[in-house]
């Protein structure tokens, strides 16, 4: 695709890179805090809301940056690591370089392999500059002792060594290019959602060995058991992106036209509804363009809304619909009064995998940007899978105008050992 | 113990007691007393204005004792208190006692059980009330045995003994005596001479029943033949609803009744859940604005209009000081937002409606119901039954119209109304937006030279006297005009409460702007404009230490003559150990406030850990220490209690929240647009010291911690960071905008 | 529609639309008074049931799903005279004000206690976060919790 994405570098470069990376350890005292100007350090701190490297690295209820976050993966479960500056289980003893090369290459300090939960293949596009002020925001942060929780990981991915192989394998970056005659806010936007925003992470489809395929970028992707919509001309959004949506929807973590940010996507929006505004326009910019054609091909299409002919399909799921989500989401519910968007207005119904549909109702929505915003209820400790699969059925029948999905109850049993809801 | 008073023994022997019963209001100067009679001393607390025993107290000829309350239990447990009260000067177990609360058929008209008055009103009342009876059935046990009533003992258990052992019992006693009478001023008073109960930490007499899922609340009232009913509005207070299907709620099966007058409707139904669908459905009208737009940008922006300005603090002199400071402070309108959304039960049955009620004020109800029924106000009960929590004047008074008019449609059945959640944040009336400026100078040793403080406020009491002042008067055809807010005048105040500081200042001024029309409904909410004068006045006075190169608590008691006041200051400095704190490290730091409530009730004291997180600006608290001194404590572990909830409470206020509004409506519709404080947080603990002043008067405390809990947090904030924020909630936005990098 | 329900142990046929929220059922139909009405919305927690041994809000739960499965109330836990030992320690610790939000919370805090008897206090105020109390007893309420624990009363940090 010629929208700005990464051209890809020989893989006998990055095997090259990666086993040079063995060699050279790089292990120093801690820079002192006074080594860094506040300019580098804040242009660091905004650049941390566009990574959103806190969402990742920060516990459930811990100090920010001392790690431990679980990542579920297909290979088991990853704990994010301490990146404050404790010398002893965090960034402390990382140079600058070392720091830039981890981000880049994907190699410790010590010269062992990094996961790739790291986005390092997003963060190889970043300019060094940027990377050198990541560093100065981090290294400026409160040091927290916090040894590393221990990964759970299946063989062969407990096995370190075994990332070499797969880098070799899938680890080609290249250099961010610009696209010509596109604004300078378009580029800017590339920039960000090829390198530090990391967007393909979530948002592009991952190989069975959980590496992007990176011939489809944005065209959806699967993450911590939420379906990632595509970011493209593939965008099943019933209501056109325009960018002045995507801003909003980035910003709040909502948008009254489409639903509100749940999962993964959360987190990423409580750190972009702080970053430069700039930087989130450009963001939305770029990522309306892409999903331009999408919102060509829709713009006509009224919104789904078949009351009768599904409550007739599905006479169990519209009773459950009717005392479990109508107090929210139907006519005359005040969060319909409040600018909540009606669920035919979401994308989940929408998408061809009736996966986050299933998610939405089984983990409900945190608010992404503080205490205040789109909230929903988790049913996984109320509701059976078959009476969630009834619910998803109906919705689906009710709120778009696609095929019914298919082995919903199986679907809900997945979703609920991928969402930790066991 | 002696039980006579020889003016009491008198008018028994003169038999000059039988007045016409009367429990509304009492008119001293009209009483036929007879040549007897001279100038009474001023009867304590609510006795004032009720002076009649059994009005207060009844005894049966069995020996059940009965005491009677205008107040209510909001749960901030009156009841409890109230017992131990009463069951300490008759000298019985207190389970032995029955305690009727706020209703107009039955008890004293206390008017409203707010401004933590229940104590210093009810409390006294029923004090001083209960040594009367005993004092009385002491004369009448005296008389029956033939002793000098000083001779007499009281057992315990409802009985008078003689030395020779000999008993009566109360209830014999009481069968041969009116307690129709006027309570004497000076009855001896048992709690005096070393109590049992009073004190002591008797357990709530509610508790039980609310954690076993006992019938505890109005909530849980189920009337035989009672239907269920749901009022139809716009989103917030200032809409309507434009053409709601009628017909199509109407239709709906297991619906009884429409119930409409003028513009306002509710729907009757045999299952609430019917009501709640058919509510849903009237709602799918589409609404609009009938008041002017609600004013957009700042939330003090309704304050720049027209305001009565007066001077309440004047001390000419001792301007020019070596250095000045000068601040300005705000606080956001607040919710009261109960958990439980405001209910009543109204029947009209042979020409009487009866309401079961959660109002803070039964007797002021009654008559505002009677206007807007056009009943007349005897036929009109409102009793009041426990609700959700009410901080203040909340949709109970409200609800409590709507149900009785809904009532009237359906009459011989009982209508239980409640509000659906967006109801209760959308048109519960407001604790109201406030803006104070402090400035001063200090001399040059750094004391306080000279002080002045101004305090812009709405109304904080907007509480229906009319029916003009609840939702459905305006609704109802032909409407009733509204109620004019006015201010509440010093000495205890409405906007301008603890706006004088209680710092010993040679020179000041004081100036509280009352700014009658305010955008969004405005009313009590827990201390009133106490909460924004305390937090202002609390946090000047650490800008004003700072300034003076002084520690907050130092200076605070350099500033401070009260030995009370000064007392509360030391003895929560010790037990948080402010002297020995660690020193802010840029992220952890303490905050100290101090307050006496309304400057003449009780005295707080609040000081607290937090811990900044640099990243987001979060501001966590840890320990939190408070010191109180409400008088006697009649119950320590309930004192404690309030202080506690009032911290929790303050913090969540002055942390996170503020209601938001666009032009046309509130926008704070659910506790996702309303967030208040969940258990993450909330402060690692709390503890209150309580220091007890037993026979000091009580002082109430319920709303005693809301001011310096604020303040202290704003302290604290300051001293862990250097951001001194001004403007209230403390959001994490506002923090790290404060903070930077 | 007619369903069965299984309440405290005991069996309660119903008549109700399918759709209806156990909570209306629970408080109308069968007059338990402890789950309240606070939201509808799922958003305060004064409803709260256990559900299977699971805390669950009782306003959106269909009658429907609540057929068949175990439901467990406040009603069930013990009574004024003969409390649980949870209900017992929030005698104790007189953790209540009003008390409007206590029975949702005691059902919350019994199934963490079922599934975790010695919680860490991380685990208890997160298990705890979903159900609102708006009289601020919250520190009252984490005494009892830990007192029925047999934890120390007072906060470890969280
Ligand atoms: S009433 Fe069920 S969560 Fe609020
Ligand atoms: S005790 Fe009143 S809401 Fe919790």
């Amino acid at each position: 695709m010629s929208l700005g994405w990464k051209t890809p570098a020989p893989p006998a470069a990055a095997l090259a890179l990666a086993l040079a990376a063995c060699t050279g350890g790089a292990r120093l005292p801690p820079p002192p805090p006074q080594t860094f100007s506040a300019a580098e350090i804040e242009k660091g701190a905004e650049l941390a809301k566009l990574a959103d490297c806190q969402g990742c690295h920060t516990a459930d209820g811990g100090q920010a940056f001392a790690g431990g976050r679980p990542l579920k993966s297909p290979f088991g479960t990853i704990y994010t690591r301490n990146i404050t500056p404790d010398p002893s289980t965090g960034l402390g003893r990382y140079s600058r370089e070392a720091f830039v090369r981890a981000l880049r290459r994907g190699v410790r300090f010590d010269g062992a392999e990094l996961y790739p939960a790291m986005p390092y293949d997003h963060f190889a596009y970043a300019d060094d500059a940027d990377l050198g002020a990541l560093y100065a925001y981090l290294m400026t942060r409160r040091p927290k002792d916090r040894p590393p929780t221990p990964n759970e990981l299946i063989p062969p991915a407990n096995i370190r060594g075994a990332v070499a192989i797969w880098k070799a394998l899938f680890f080609h970056p290249g250099r961010f290019q610009p696209t010509p005659g596109q604004s300078a806010e378009f580029n800017r936007g590339a920039y960000l959602v090829q390198s530090l925003g990391h967007c393909g992470a979530c948002h592009t489809p991952h190989n069975i060995l959980d590496a992007e395929e990176t011939k489809k970028p944005l065209q959806g992707g699967v993450q911590e058991g939420w379906y990632a919509p595509p970011l493209n001309a593939l965008s099943p959004a019933s209501v056109p992106w325009t960018p002045e949506r995507v801003y909003r929807f980035l910003r709040t973590g909502f948008d009254r036209d489409h639903s509100a940010a749940a999962g993964p996507m959360g987190s990423v929006v409580r750190e972009l509804a702080r970053a430069p505004e700039p930087d989130v326009r450009a963001l939305s910019v770029y990522l309306a363009t892409l999903m331009q054609p999408a919102s060509a091909a829709k713009g006509r299409a009224a919104p789904a809304d078949h009351a009768a002919q599904a409550a007739a399909a599905q006479p169990a799921g519209a009773a459950l619909y009717a005392g479990a989500c109508a107090a929210c989401h139907d006519a005359g519910a005040a969060m319909m009064r409040e600018g909540r968007p009606p669920l035919q207005f979401a994308t989940p119904p929408q998408e061809d995998r009736p996966t986050d549909v299933i998610q939405v109702i089984l983990q409900g929505v945190q608010p992404a940007t503080g205490p205040r915003g789109p909230y929903m209820p988790a049913f996984a400790g109320t509701l059976s899978d078959g009476q969630v699969a009834a619910i998803a059925a109906y919705v689906r029948a009710r709120y778009s105008d696609r095929p019914p999905w298919k082995d919903l109850t199986s679907a809900v049993a997945k979703g609920r050992r991928q969402g930790g809801q066991g | 113990m002696s039980v006579g008073a020889p003016s009491r023994r008198d008018a028994l022997a003169g038999g000059a007691l039988v007045v016409a019963f009367s429990m509304t209001g009492h008119a001293r100067a009209q009483e036929a007393r007879g040549p007897q009679k001279t100038v009474p001393p001023a009867l304590p607390g609510s006795l004032k204005t009720t002076p009649w025993l059994d009005a207060w107290i009844r005894v049966d000829v069995t020996g059940q004792i009965t005491v009677f309350t205008g107040k209510a239990e909001l749960g901030q447990g009156i009841k409890t208190a109230l017992i131990q009260i009463a069951a300490e000067e008759l000298d019985v177990p207190p389970q032995s006692l029955r305690l009727i609360t706020a209703d107009t058929g039955q008890t004293p008209n206390e008017g409203f059980t707010a401004g933590s008055h229940s104590m210093q009103d009810s409390g006294t009342a029923i004090l001083n009330a209960a040594a009367n009876v005993r004092m009385i059935l002491g004369q009448a046990a005296a008389r029956r045995l033939g002793v000098a009533a000083d001779l007499l003992a009281t057992t315990g258990e409802g009985r008078f003994k003689a030395p020779d052992g000999r008993l009566a019992g109360y209830g014999e006693l009481a069968a041969g005596l009116s307690l129709h009478v006027e309570a004497q001023p000076n009855a001896p008073l048992r709690s005096r001479q070393g109590g049992k109960l009073m004190g002591q930490d008797y357990p709530r007499v509610d508790i039980p029943a609310k954690v076993t899922g006992g019938q505890a609340y109005v909530q849980d009232l189920r009337l035989p033949g009672m239907l269920h009913a749901r009022v139809v509005r716009g989103p917030s207070f200032g809409t309507e609803l434009t053409g709601p299907d009628f017909a199509a709620a109407q239709a709906m099966p297991g619906v009884v009744a429409v119930a409409r007058n003028g513009r306002f409707a509710a729907v009757i139904a045999e299952r609430e859940w019917t009501a709640v669908q058919a509510l849903q459905r009237l709602q799918q009208a589409a609404w609009r604005r009938t008041a002017p737009p609600l004013p957009e940008g700042r939330p003090e922006a309704g304050l720049s209009g027209a305001s009565q300005d007066q001077v309440i603090f004047d001390k000419p002199g001792g301007a020019g000081g070596a250095k000045t400071v000068k601040a300005r402070y705000s606080r956001p309108w607040l919710m009261h937002a109960a958990v439980g959304p405001s209910c009543a039960v109204a029947l009209l049955r042979n020409g009487q409606m009866t309401v079961w009620t959660h109002s803070q004020g039964v007797y002021p109800l009654r008559g505002a119901l009677a206007q807007l029924l056009r009943m007349p106000p005897d036929k009109v009960r409102c009793i009041h039954v426990e609700g959700s929590g009410c901080y203040g004047h909340n949709g109970a008074d409200d609800v409590a119209a709507d149900a009785a008019l809904a009532a009237l449609a359906v009459p011989g059945r009982p209508v239980r109304m409640q509000w659906m959640r967006e109801q209760e944040h959308g048109w519960e009336p407001l604790g109201c937006v406030q803006v104070g400026e402090a400035e001063a100078s200090l001399d040059a040793s750094g004391r306080i030279a000279h002080f002045r403080y101004e305090v812009w406020s709405h109304s904080h009491n907007g509480r229906p006297m009319t029916a003009g002042g609840l939702v459905a008067g305006a609704e109802v055809d032909p409407p009733f005009p509204p109620q004019v807010p006015r201010p509440i005048p010093m000495p205890e105040g409405g906007g301008d409460r603890n706006a004088i500081p209680i710092y010993a200042v040679p020179a000041g001024r004081v100036v509280s702007h009352f700014v009658r029309d305010a955008p969004l409904r405005a009313s009590a909410l827990r201390s009133l404009g106490a909460h924004l004068n305390i937090f202002a006045i609390e946090c000047f006075m650490d800008e004003l230490a700072k300034a003076a190169g002084a520690d907050p608590v130092a200076f605070r008691l350099a500033h401070l003559d009260d030995p009370r006041a000064r007392d509360v200051v030391s003895r929560c400095a010790e037990a948080f150990g402010w002297a020995a704190r660690r020193p802010s490290d840029g992220r952890r730091g303490a905050g100290f406030a101090f307050a006496r409530y309304k400057n003449l009730a009780s005295y707080c004291a609040v000081a607290l850990e937090v811990e900044v997180e640099h990243e987001t600006g979060a501001v966590k608290v840890g320990r939190v220490t408070a010191a109180v001194d409400a008088g006697e404590a009649v119950n320590p572990n309930g004192l404690q209690n309030q202080i506690e909830g009032g911290i929790v409470q303050a913090l969540s206020w002055a942390g996170l929240e503020a209601v938001g509004f666009d032009a046309a409506h509130r926008t704070s519709f659910d506790w996702s647009a309303y967030p208040i404080a969940r258990f993450k947080d909330v402060p690692r603990s709390v503890a209150v010291q309580v220091i007890d002043r037993p026979g000091l008067p009580f002082l109430g405390a319920g709303e005693a911690s809301q001011g310096p809990a604020s303040a202290a947090l704003a302290n604290a904030v300051a001293d862990a960071c250097g951001a001194r924020i001004r403007d209230l909630p403390l959001s994490p936005e506002r923090v790290k905008g404060a903070i930077g990098v | 529609m007619s369903f069965v329900l299984t309440i405290n142990g005991r069996d309660h046929p119903v008549d109700a639309s399918p759709e209806t929220p156990l909570l209306y059922v629970l408080r109308d139909d069968l007059r338990l008074n402890g789950a309240k009405f606070g939201c509808g919305l799922g958003q305060c927690g004064a409803c709260t049931v256990q559900v299977d041994g699971k805390a669950a809000y009782a306003c959106l739960l269909p009658v429907a799903a609540a057929a068949g499965r175990r439901i467990r109330t406040v009603e069930g836990l013990g009574t004024a005279e003969a409390p649980s030992p949870l209900q017992k320690a929030f005698m104790v610790e007189q953790a209540a004000q009003c008390g409007y939000c206590i029975a949702g919370m005691i059902m919350r805090a019994q199934a963490l206690l079922d599934a975790t008897p010695r919680p860490t206090e991380a685990e208890i105020r997160a298990h705890m976060q979903p159900n609102l109390c708006r009289c601020g007893t919250h520190m009252r309420i984490l005494r009892a919790i830990r007192r029925a624990a047999g934890l120390p009363v007072e906060a470890a940090s969280a």
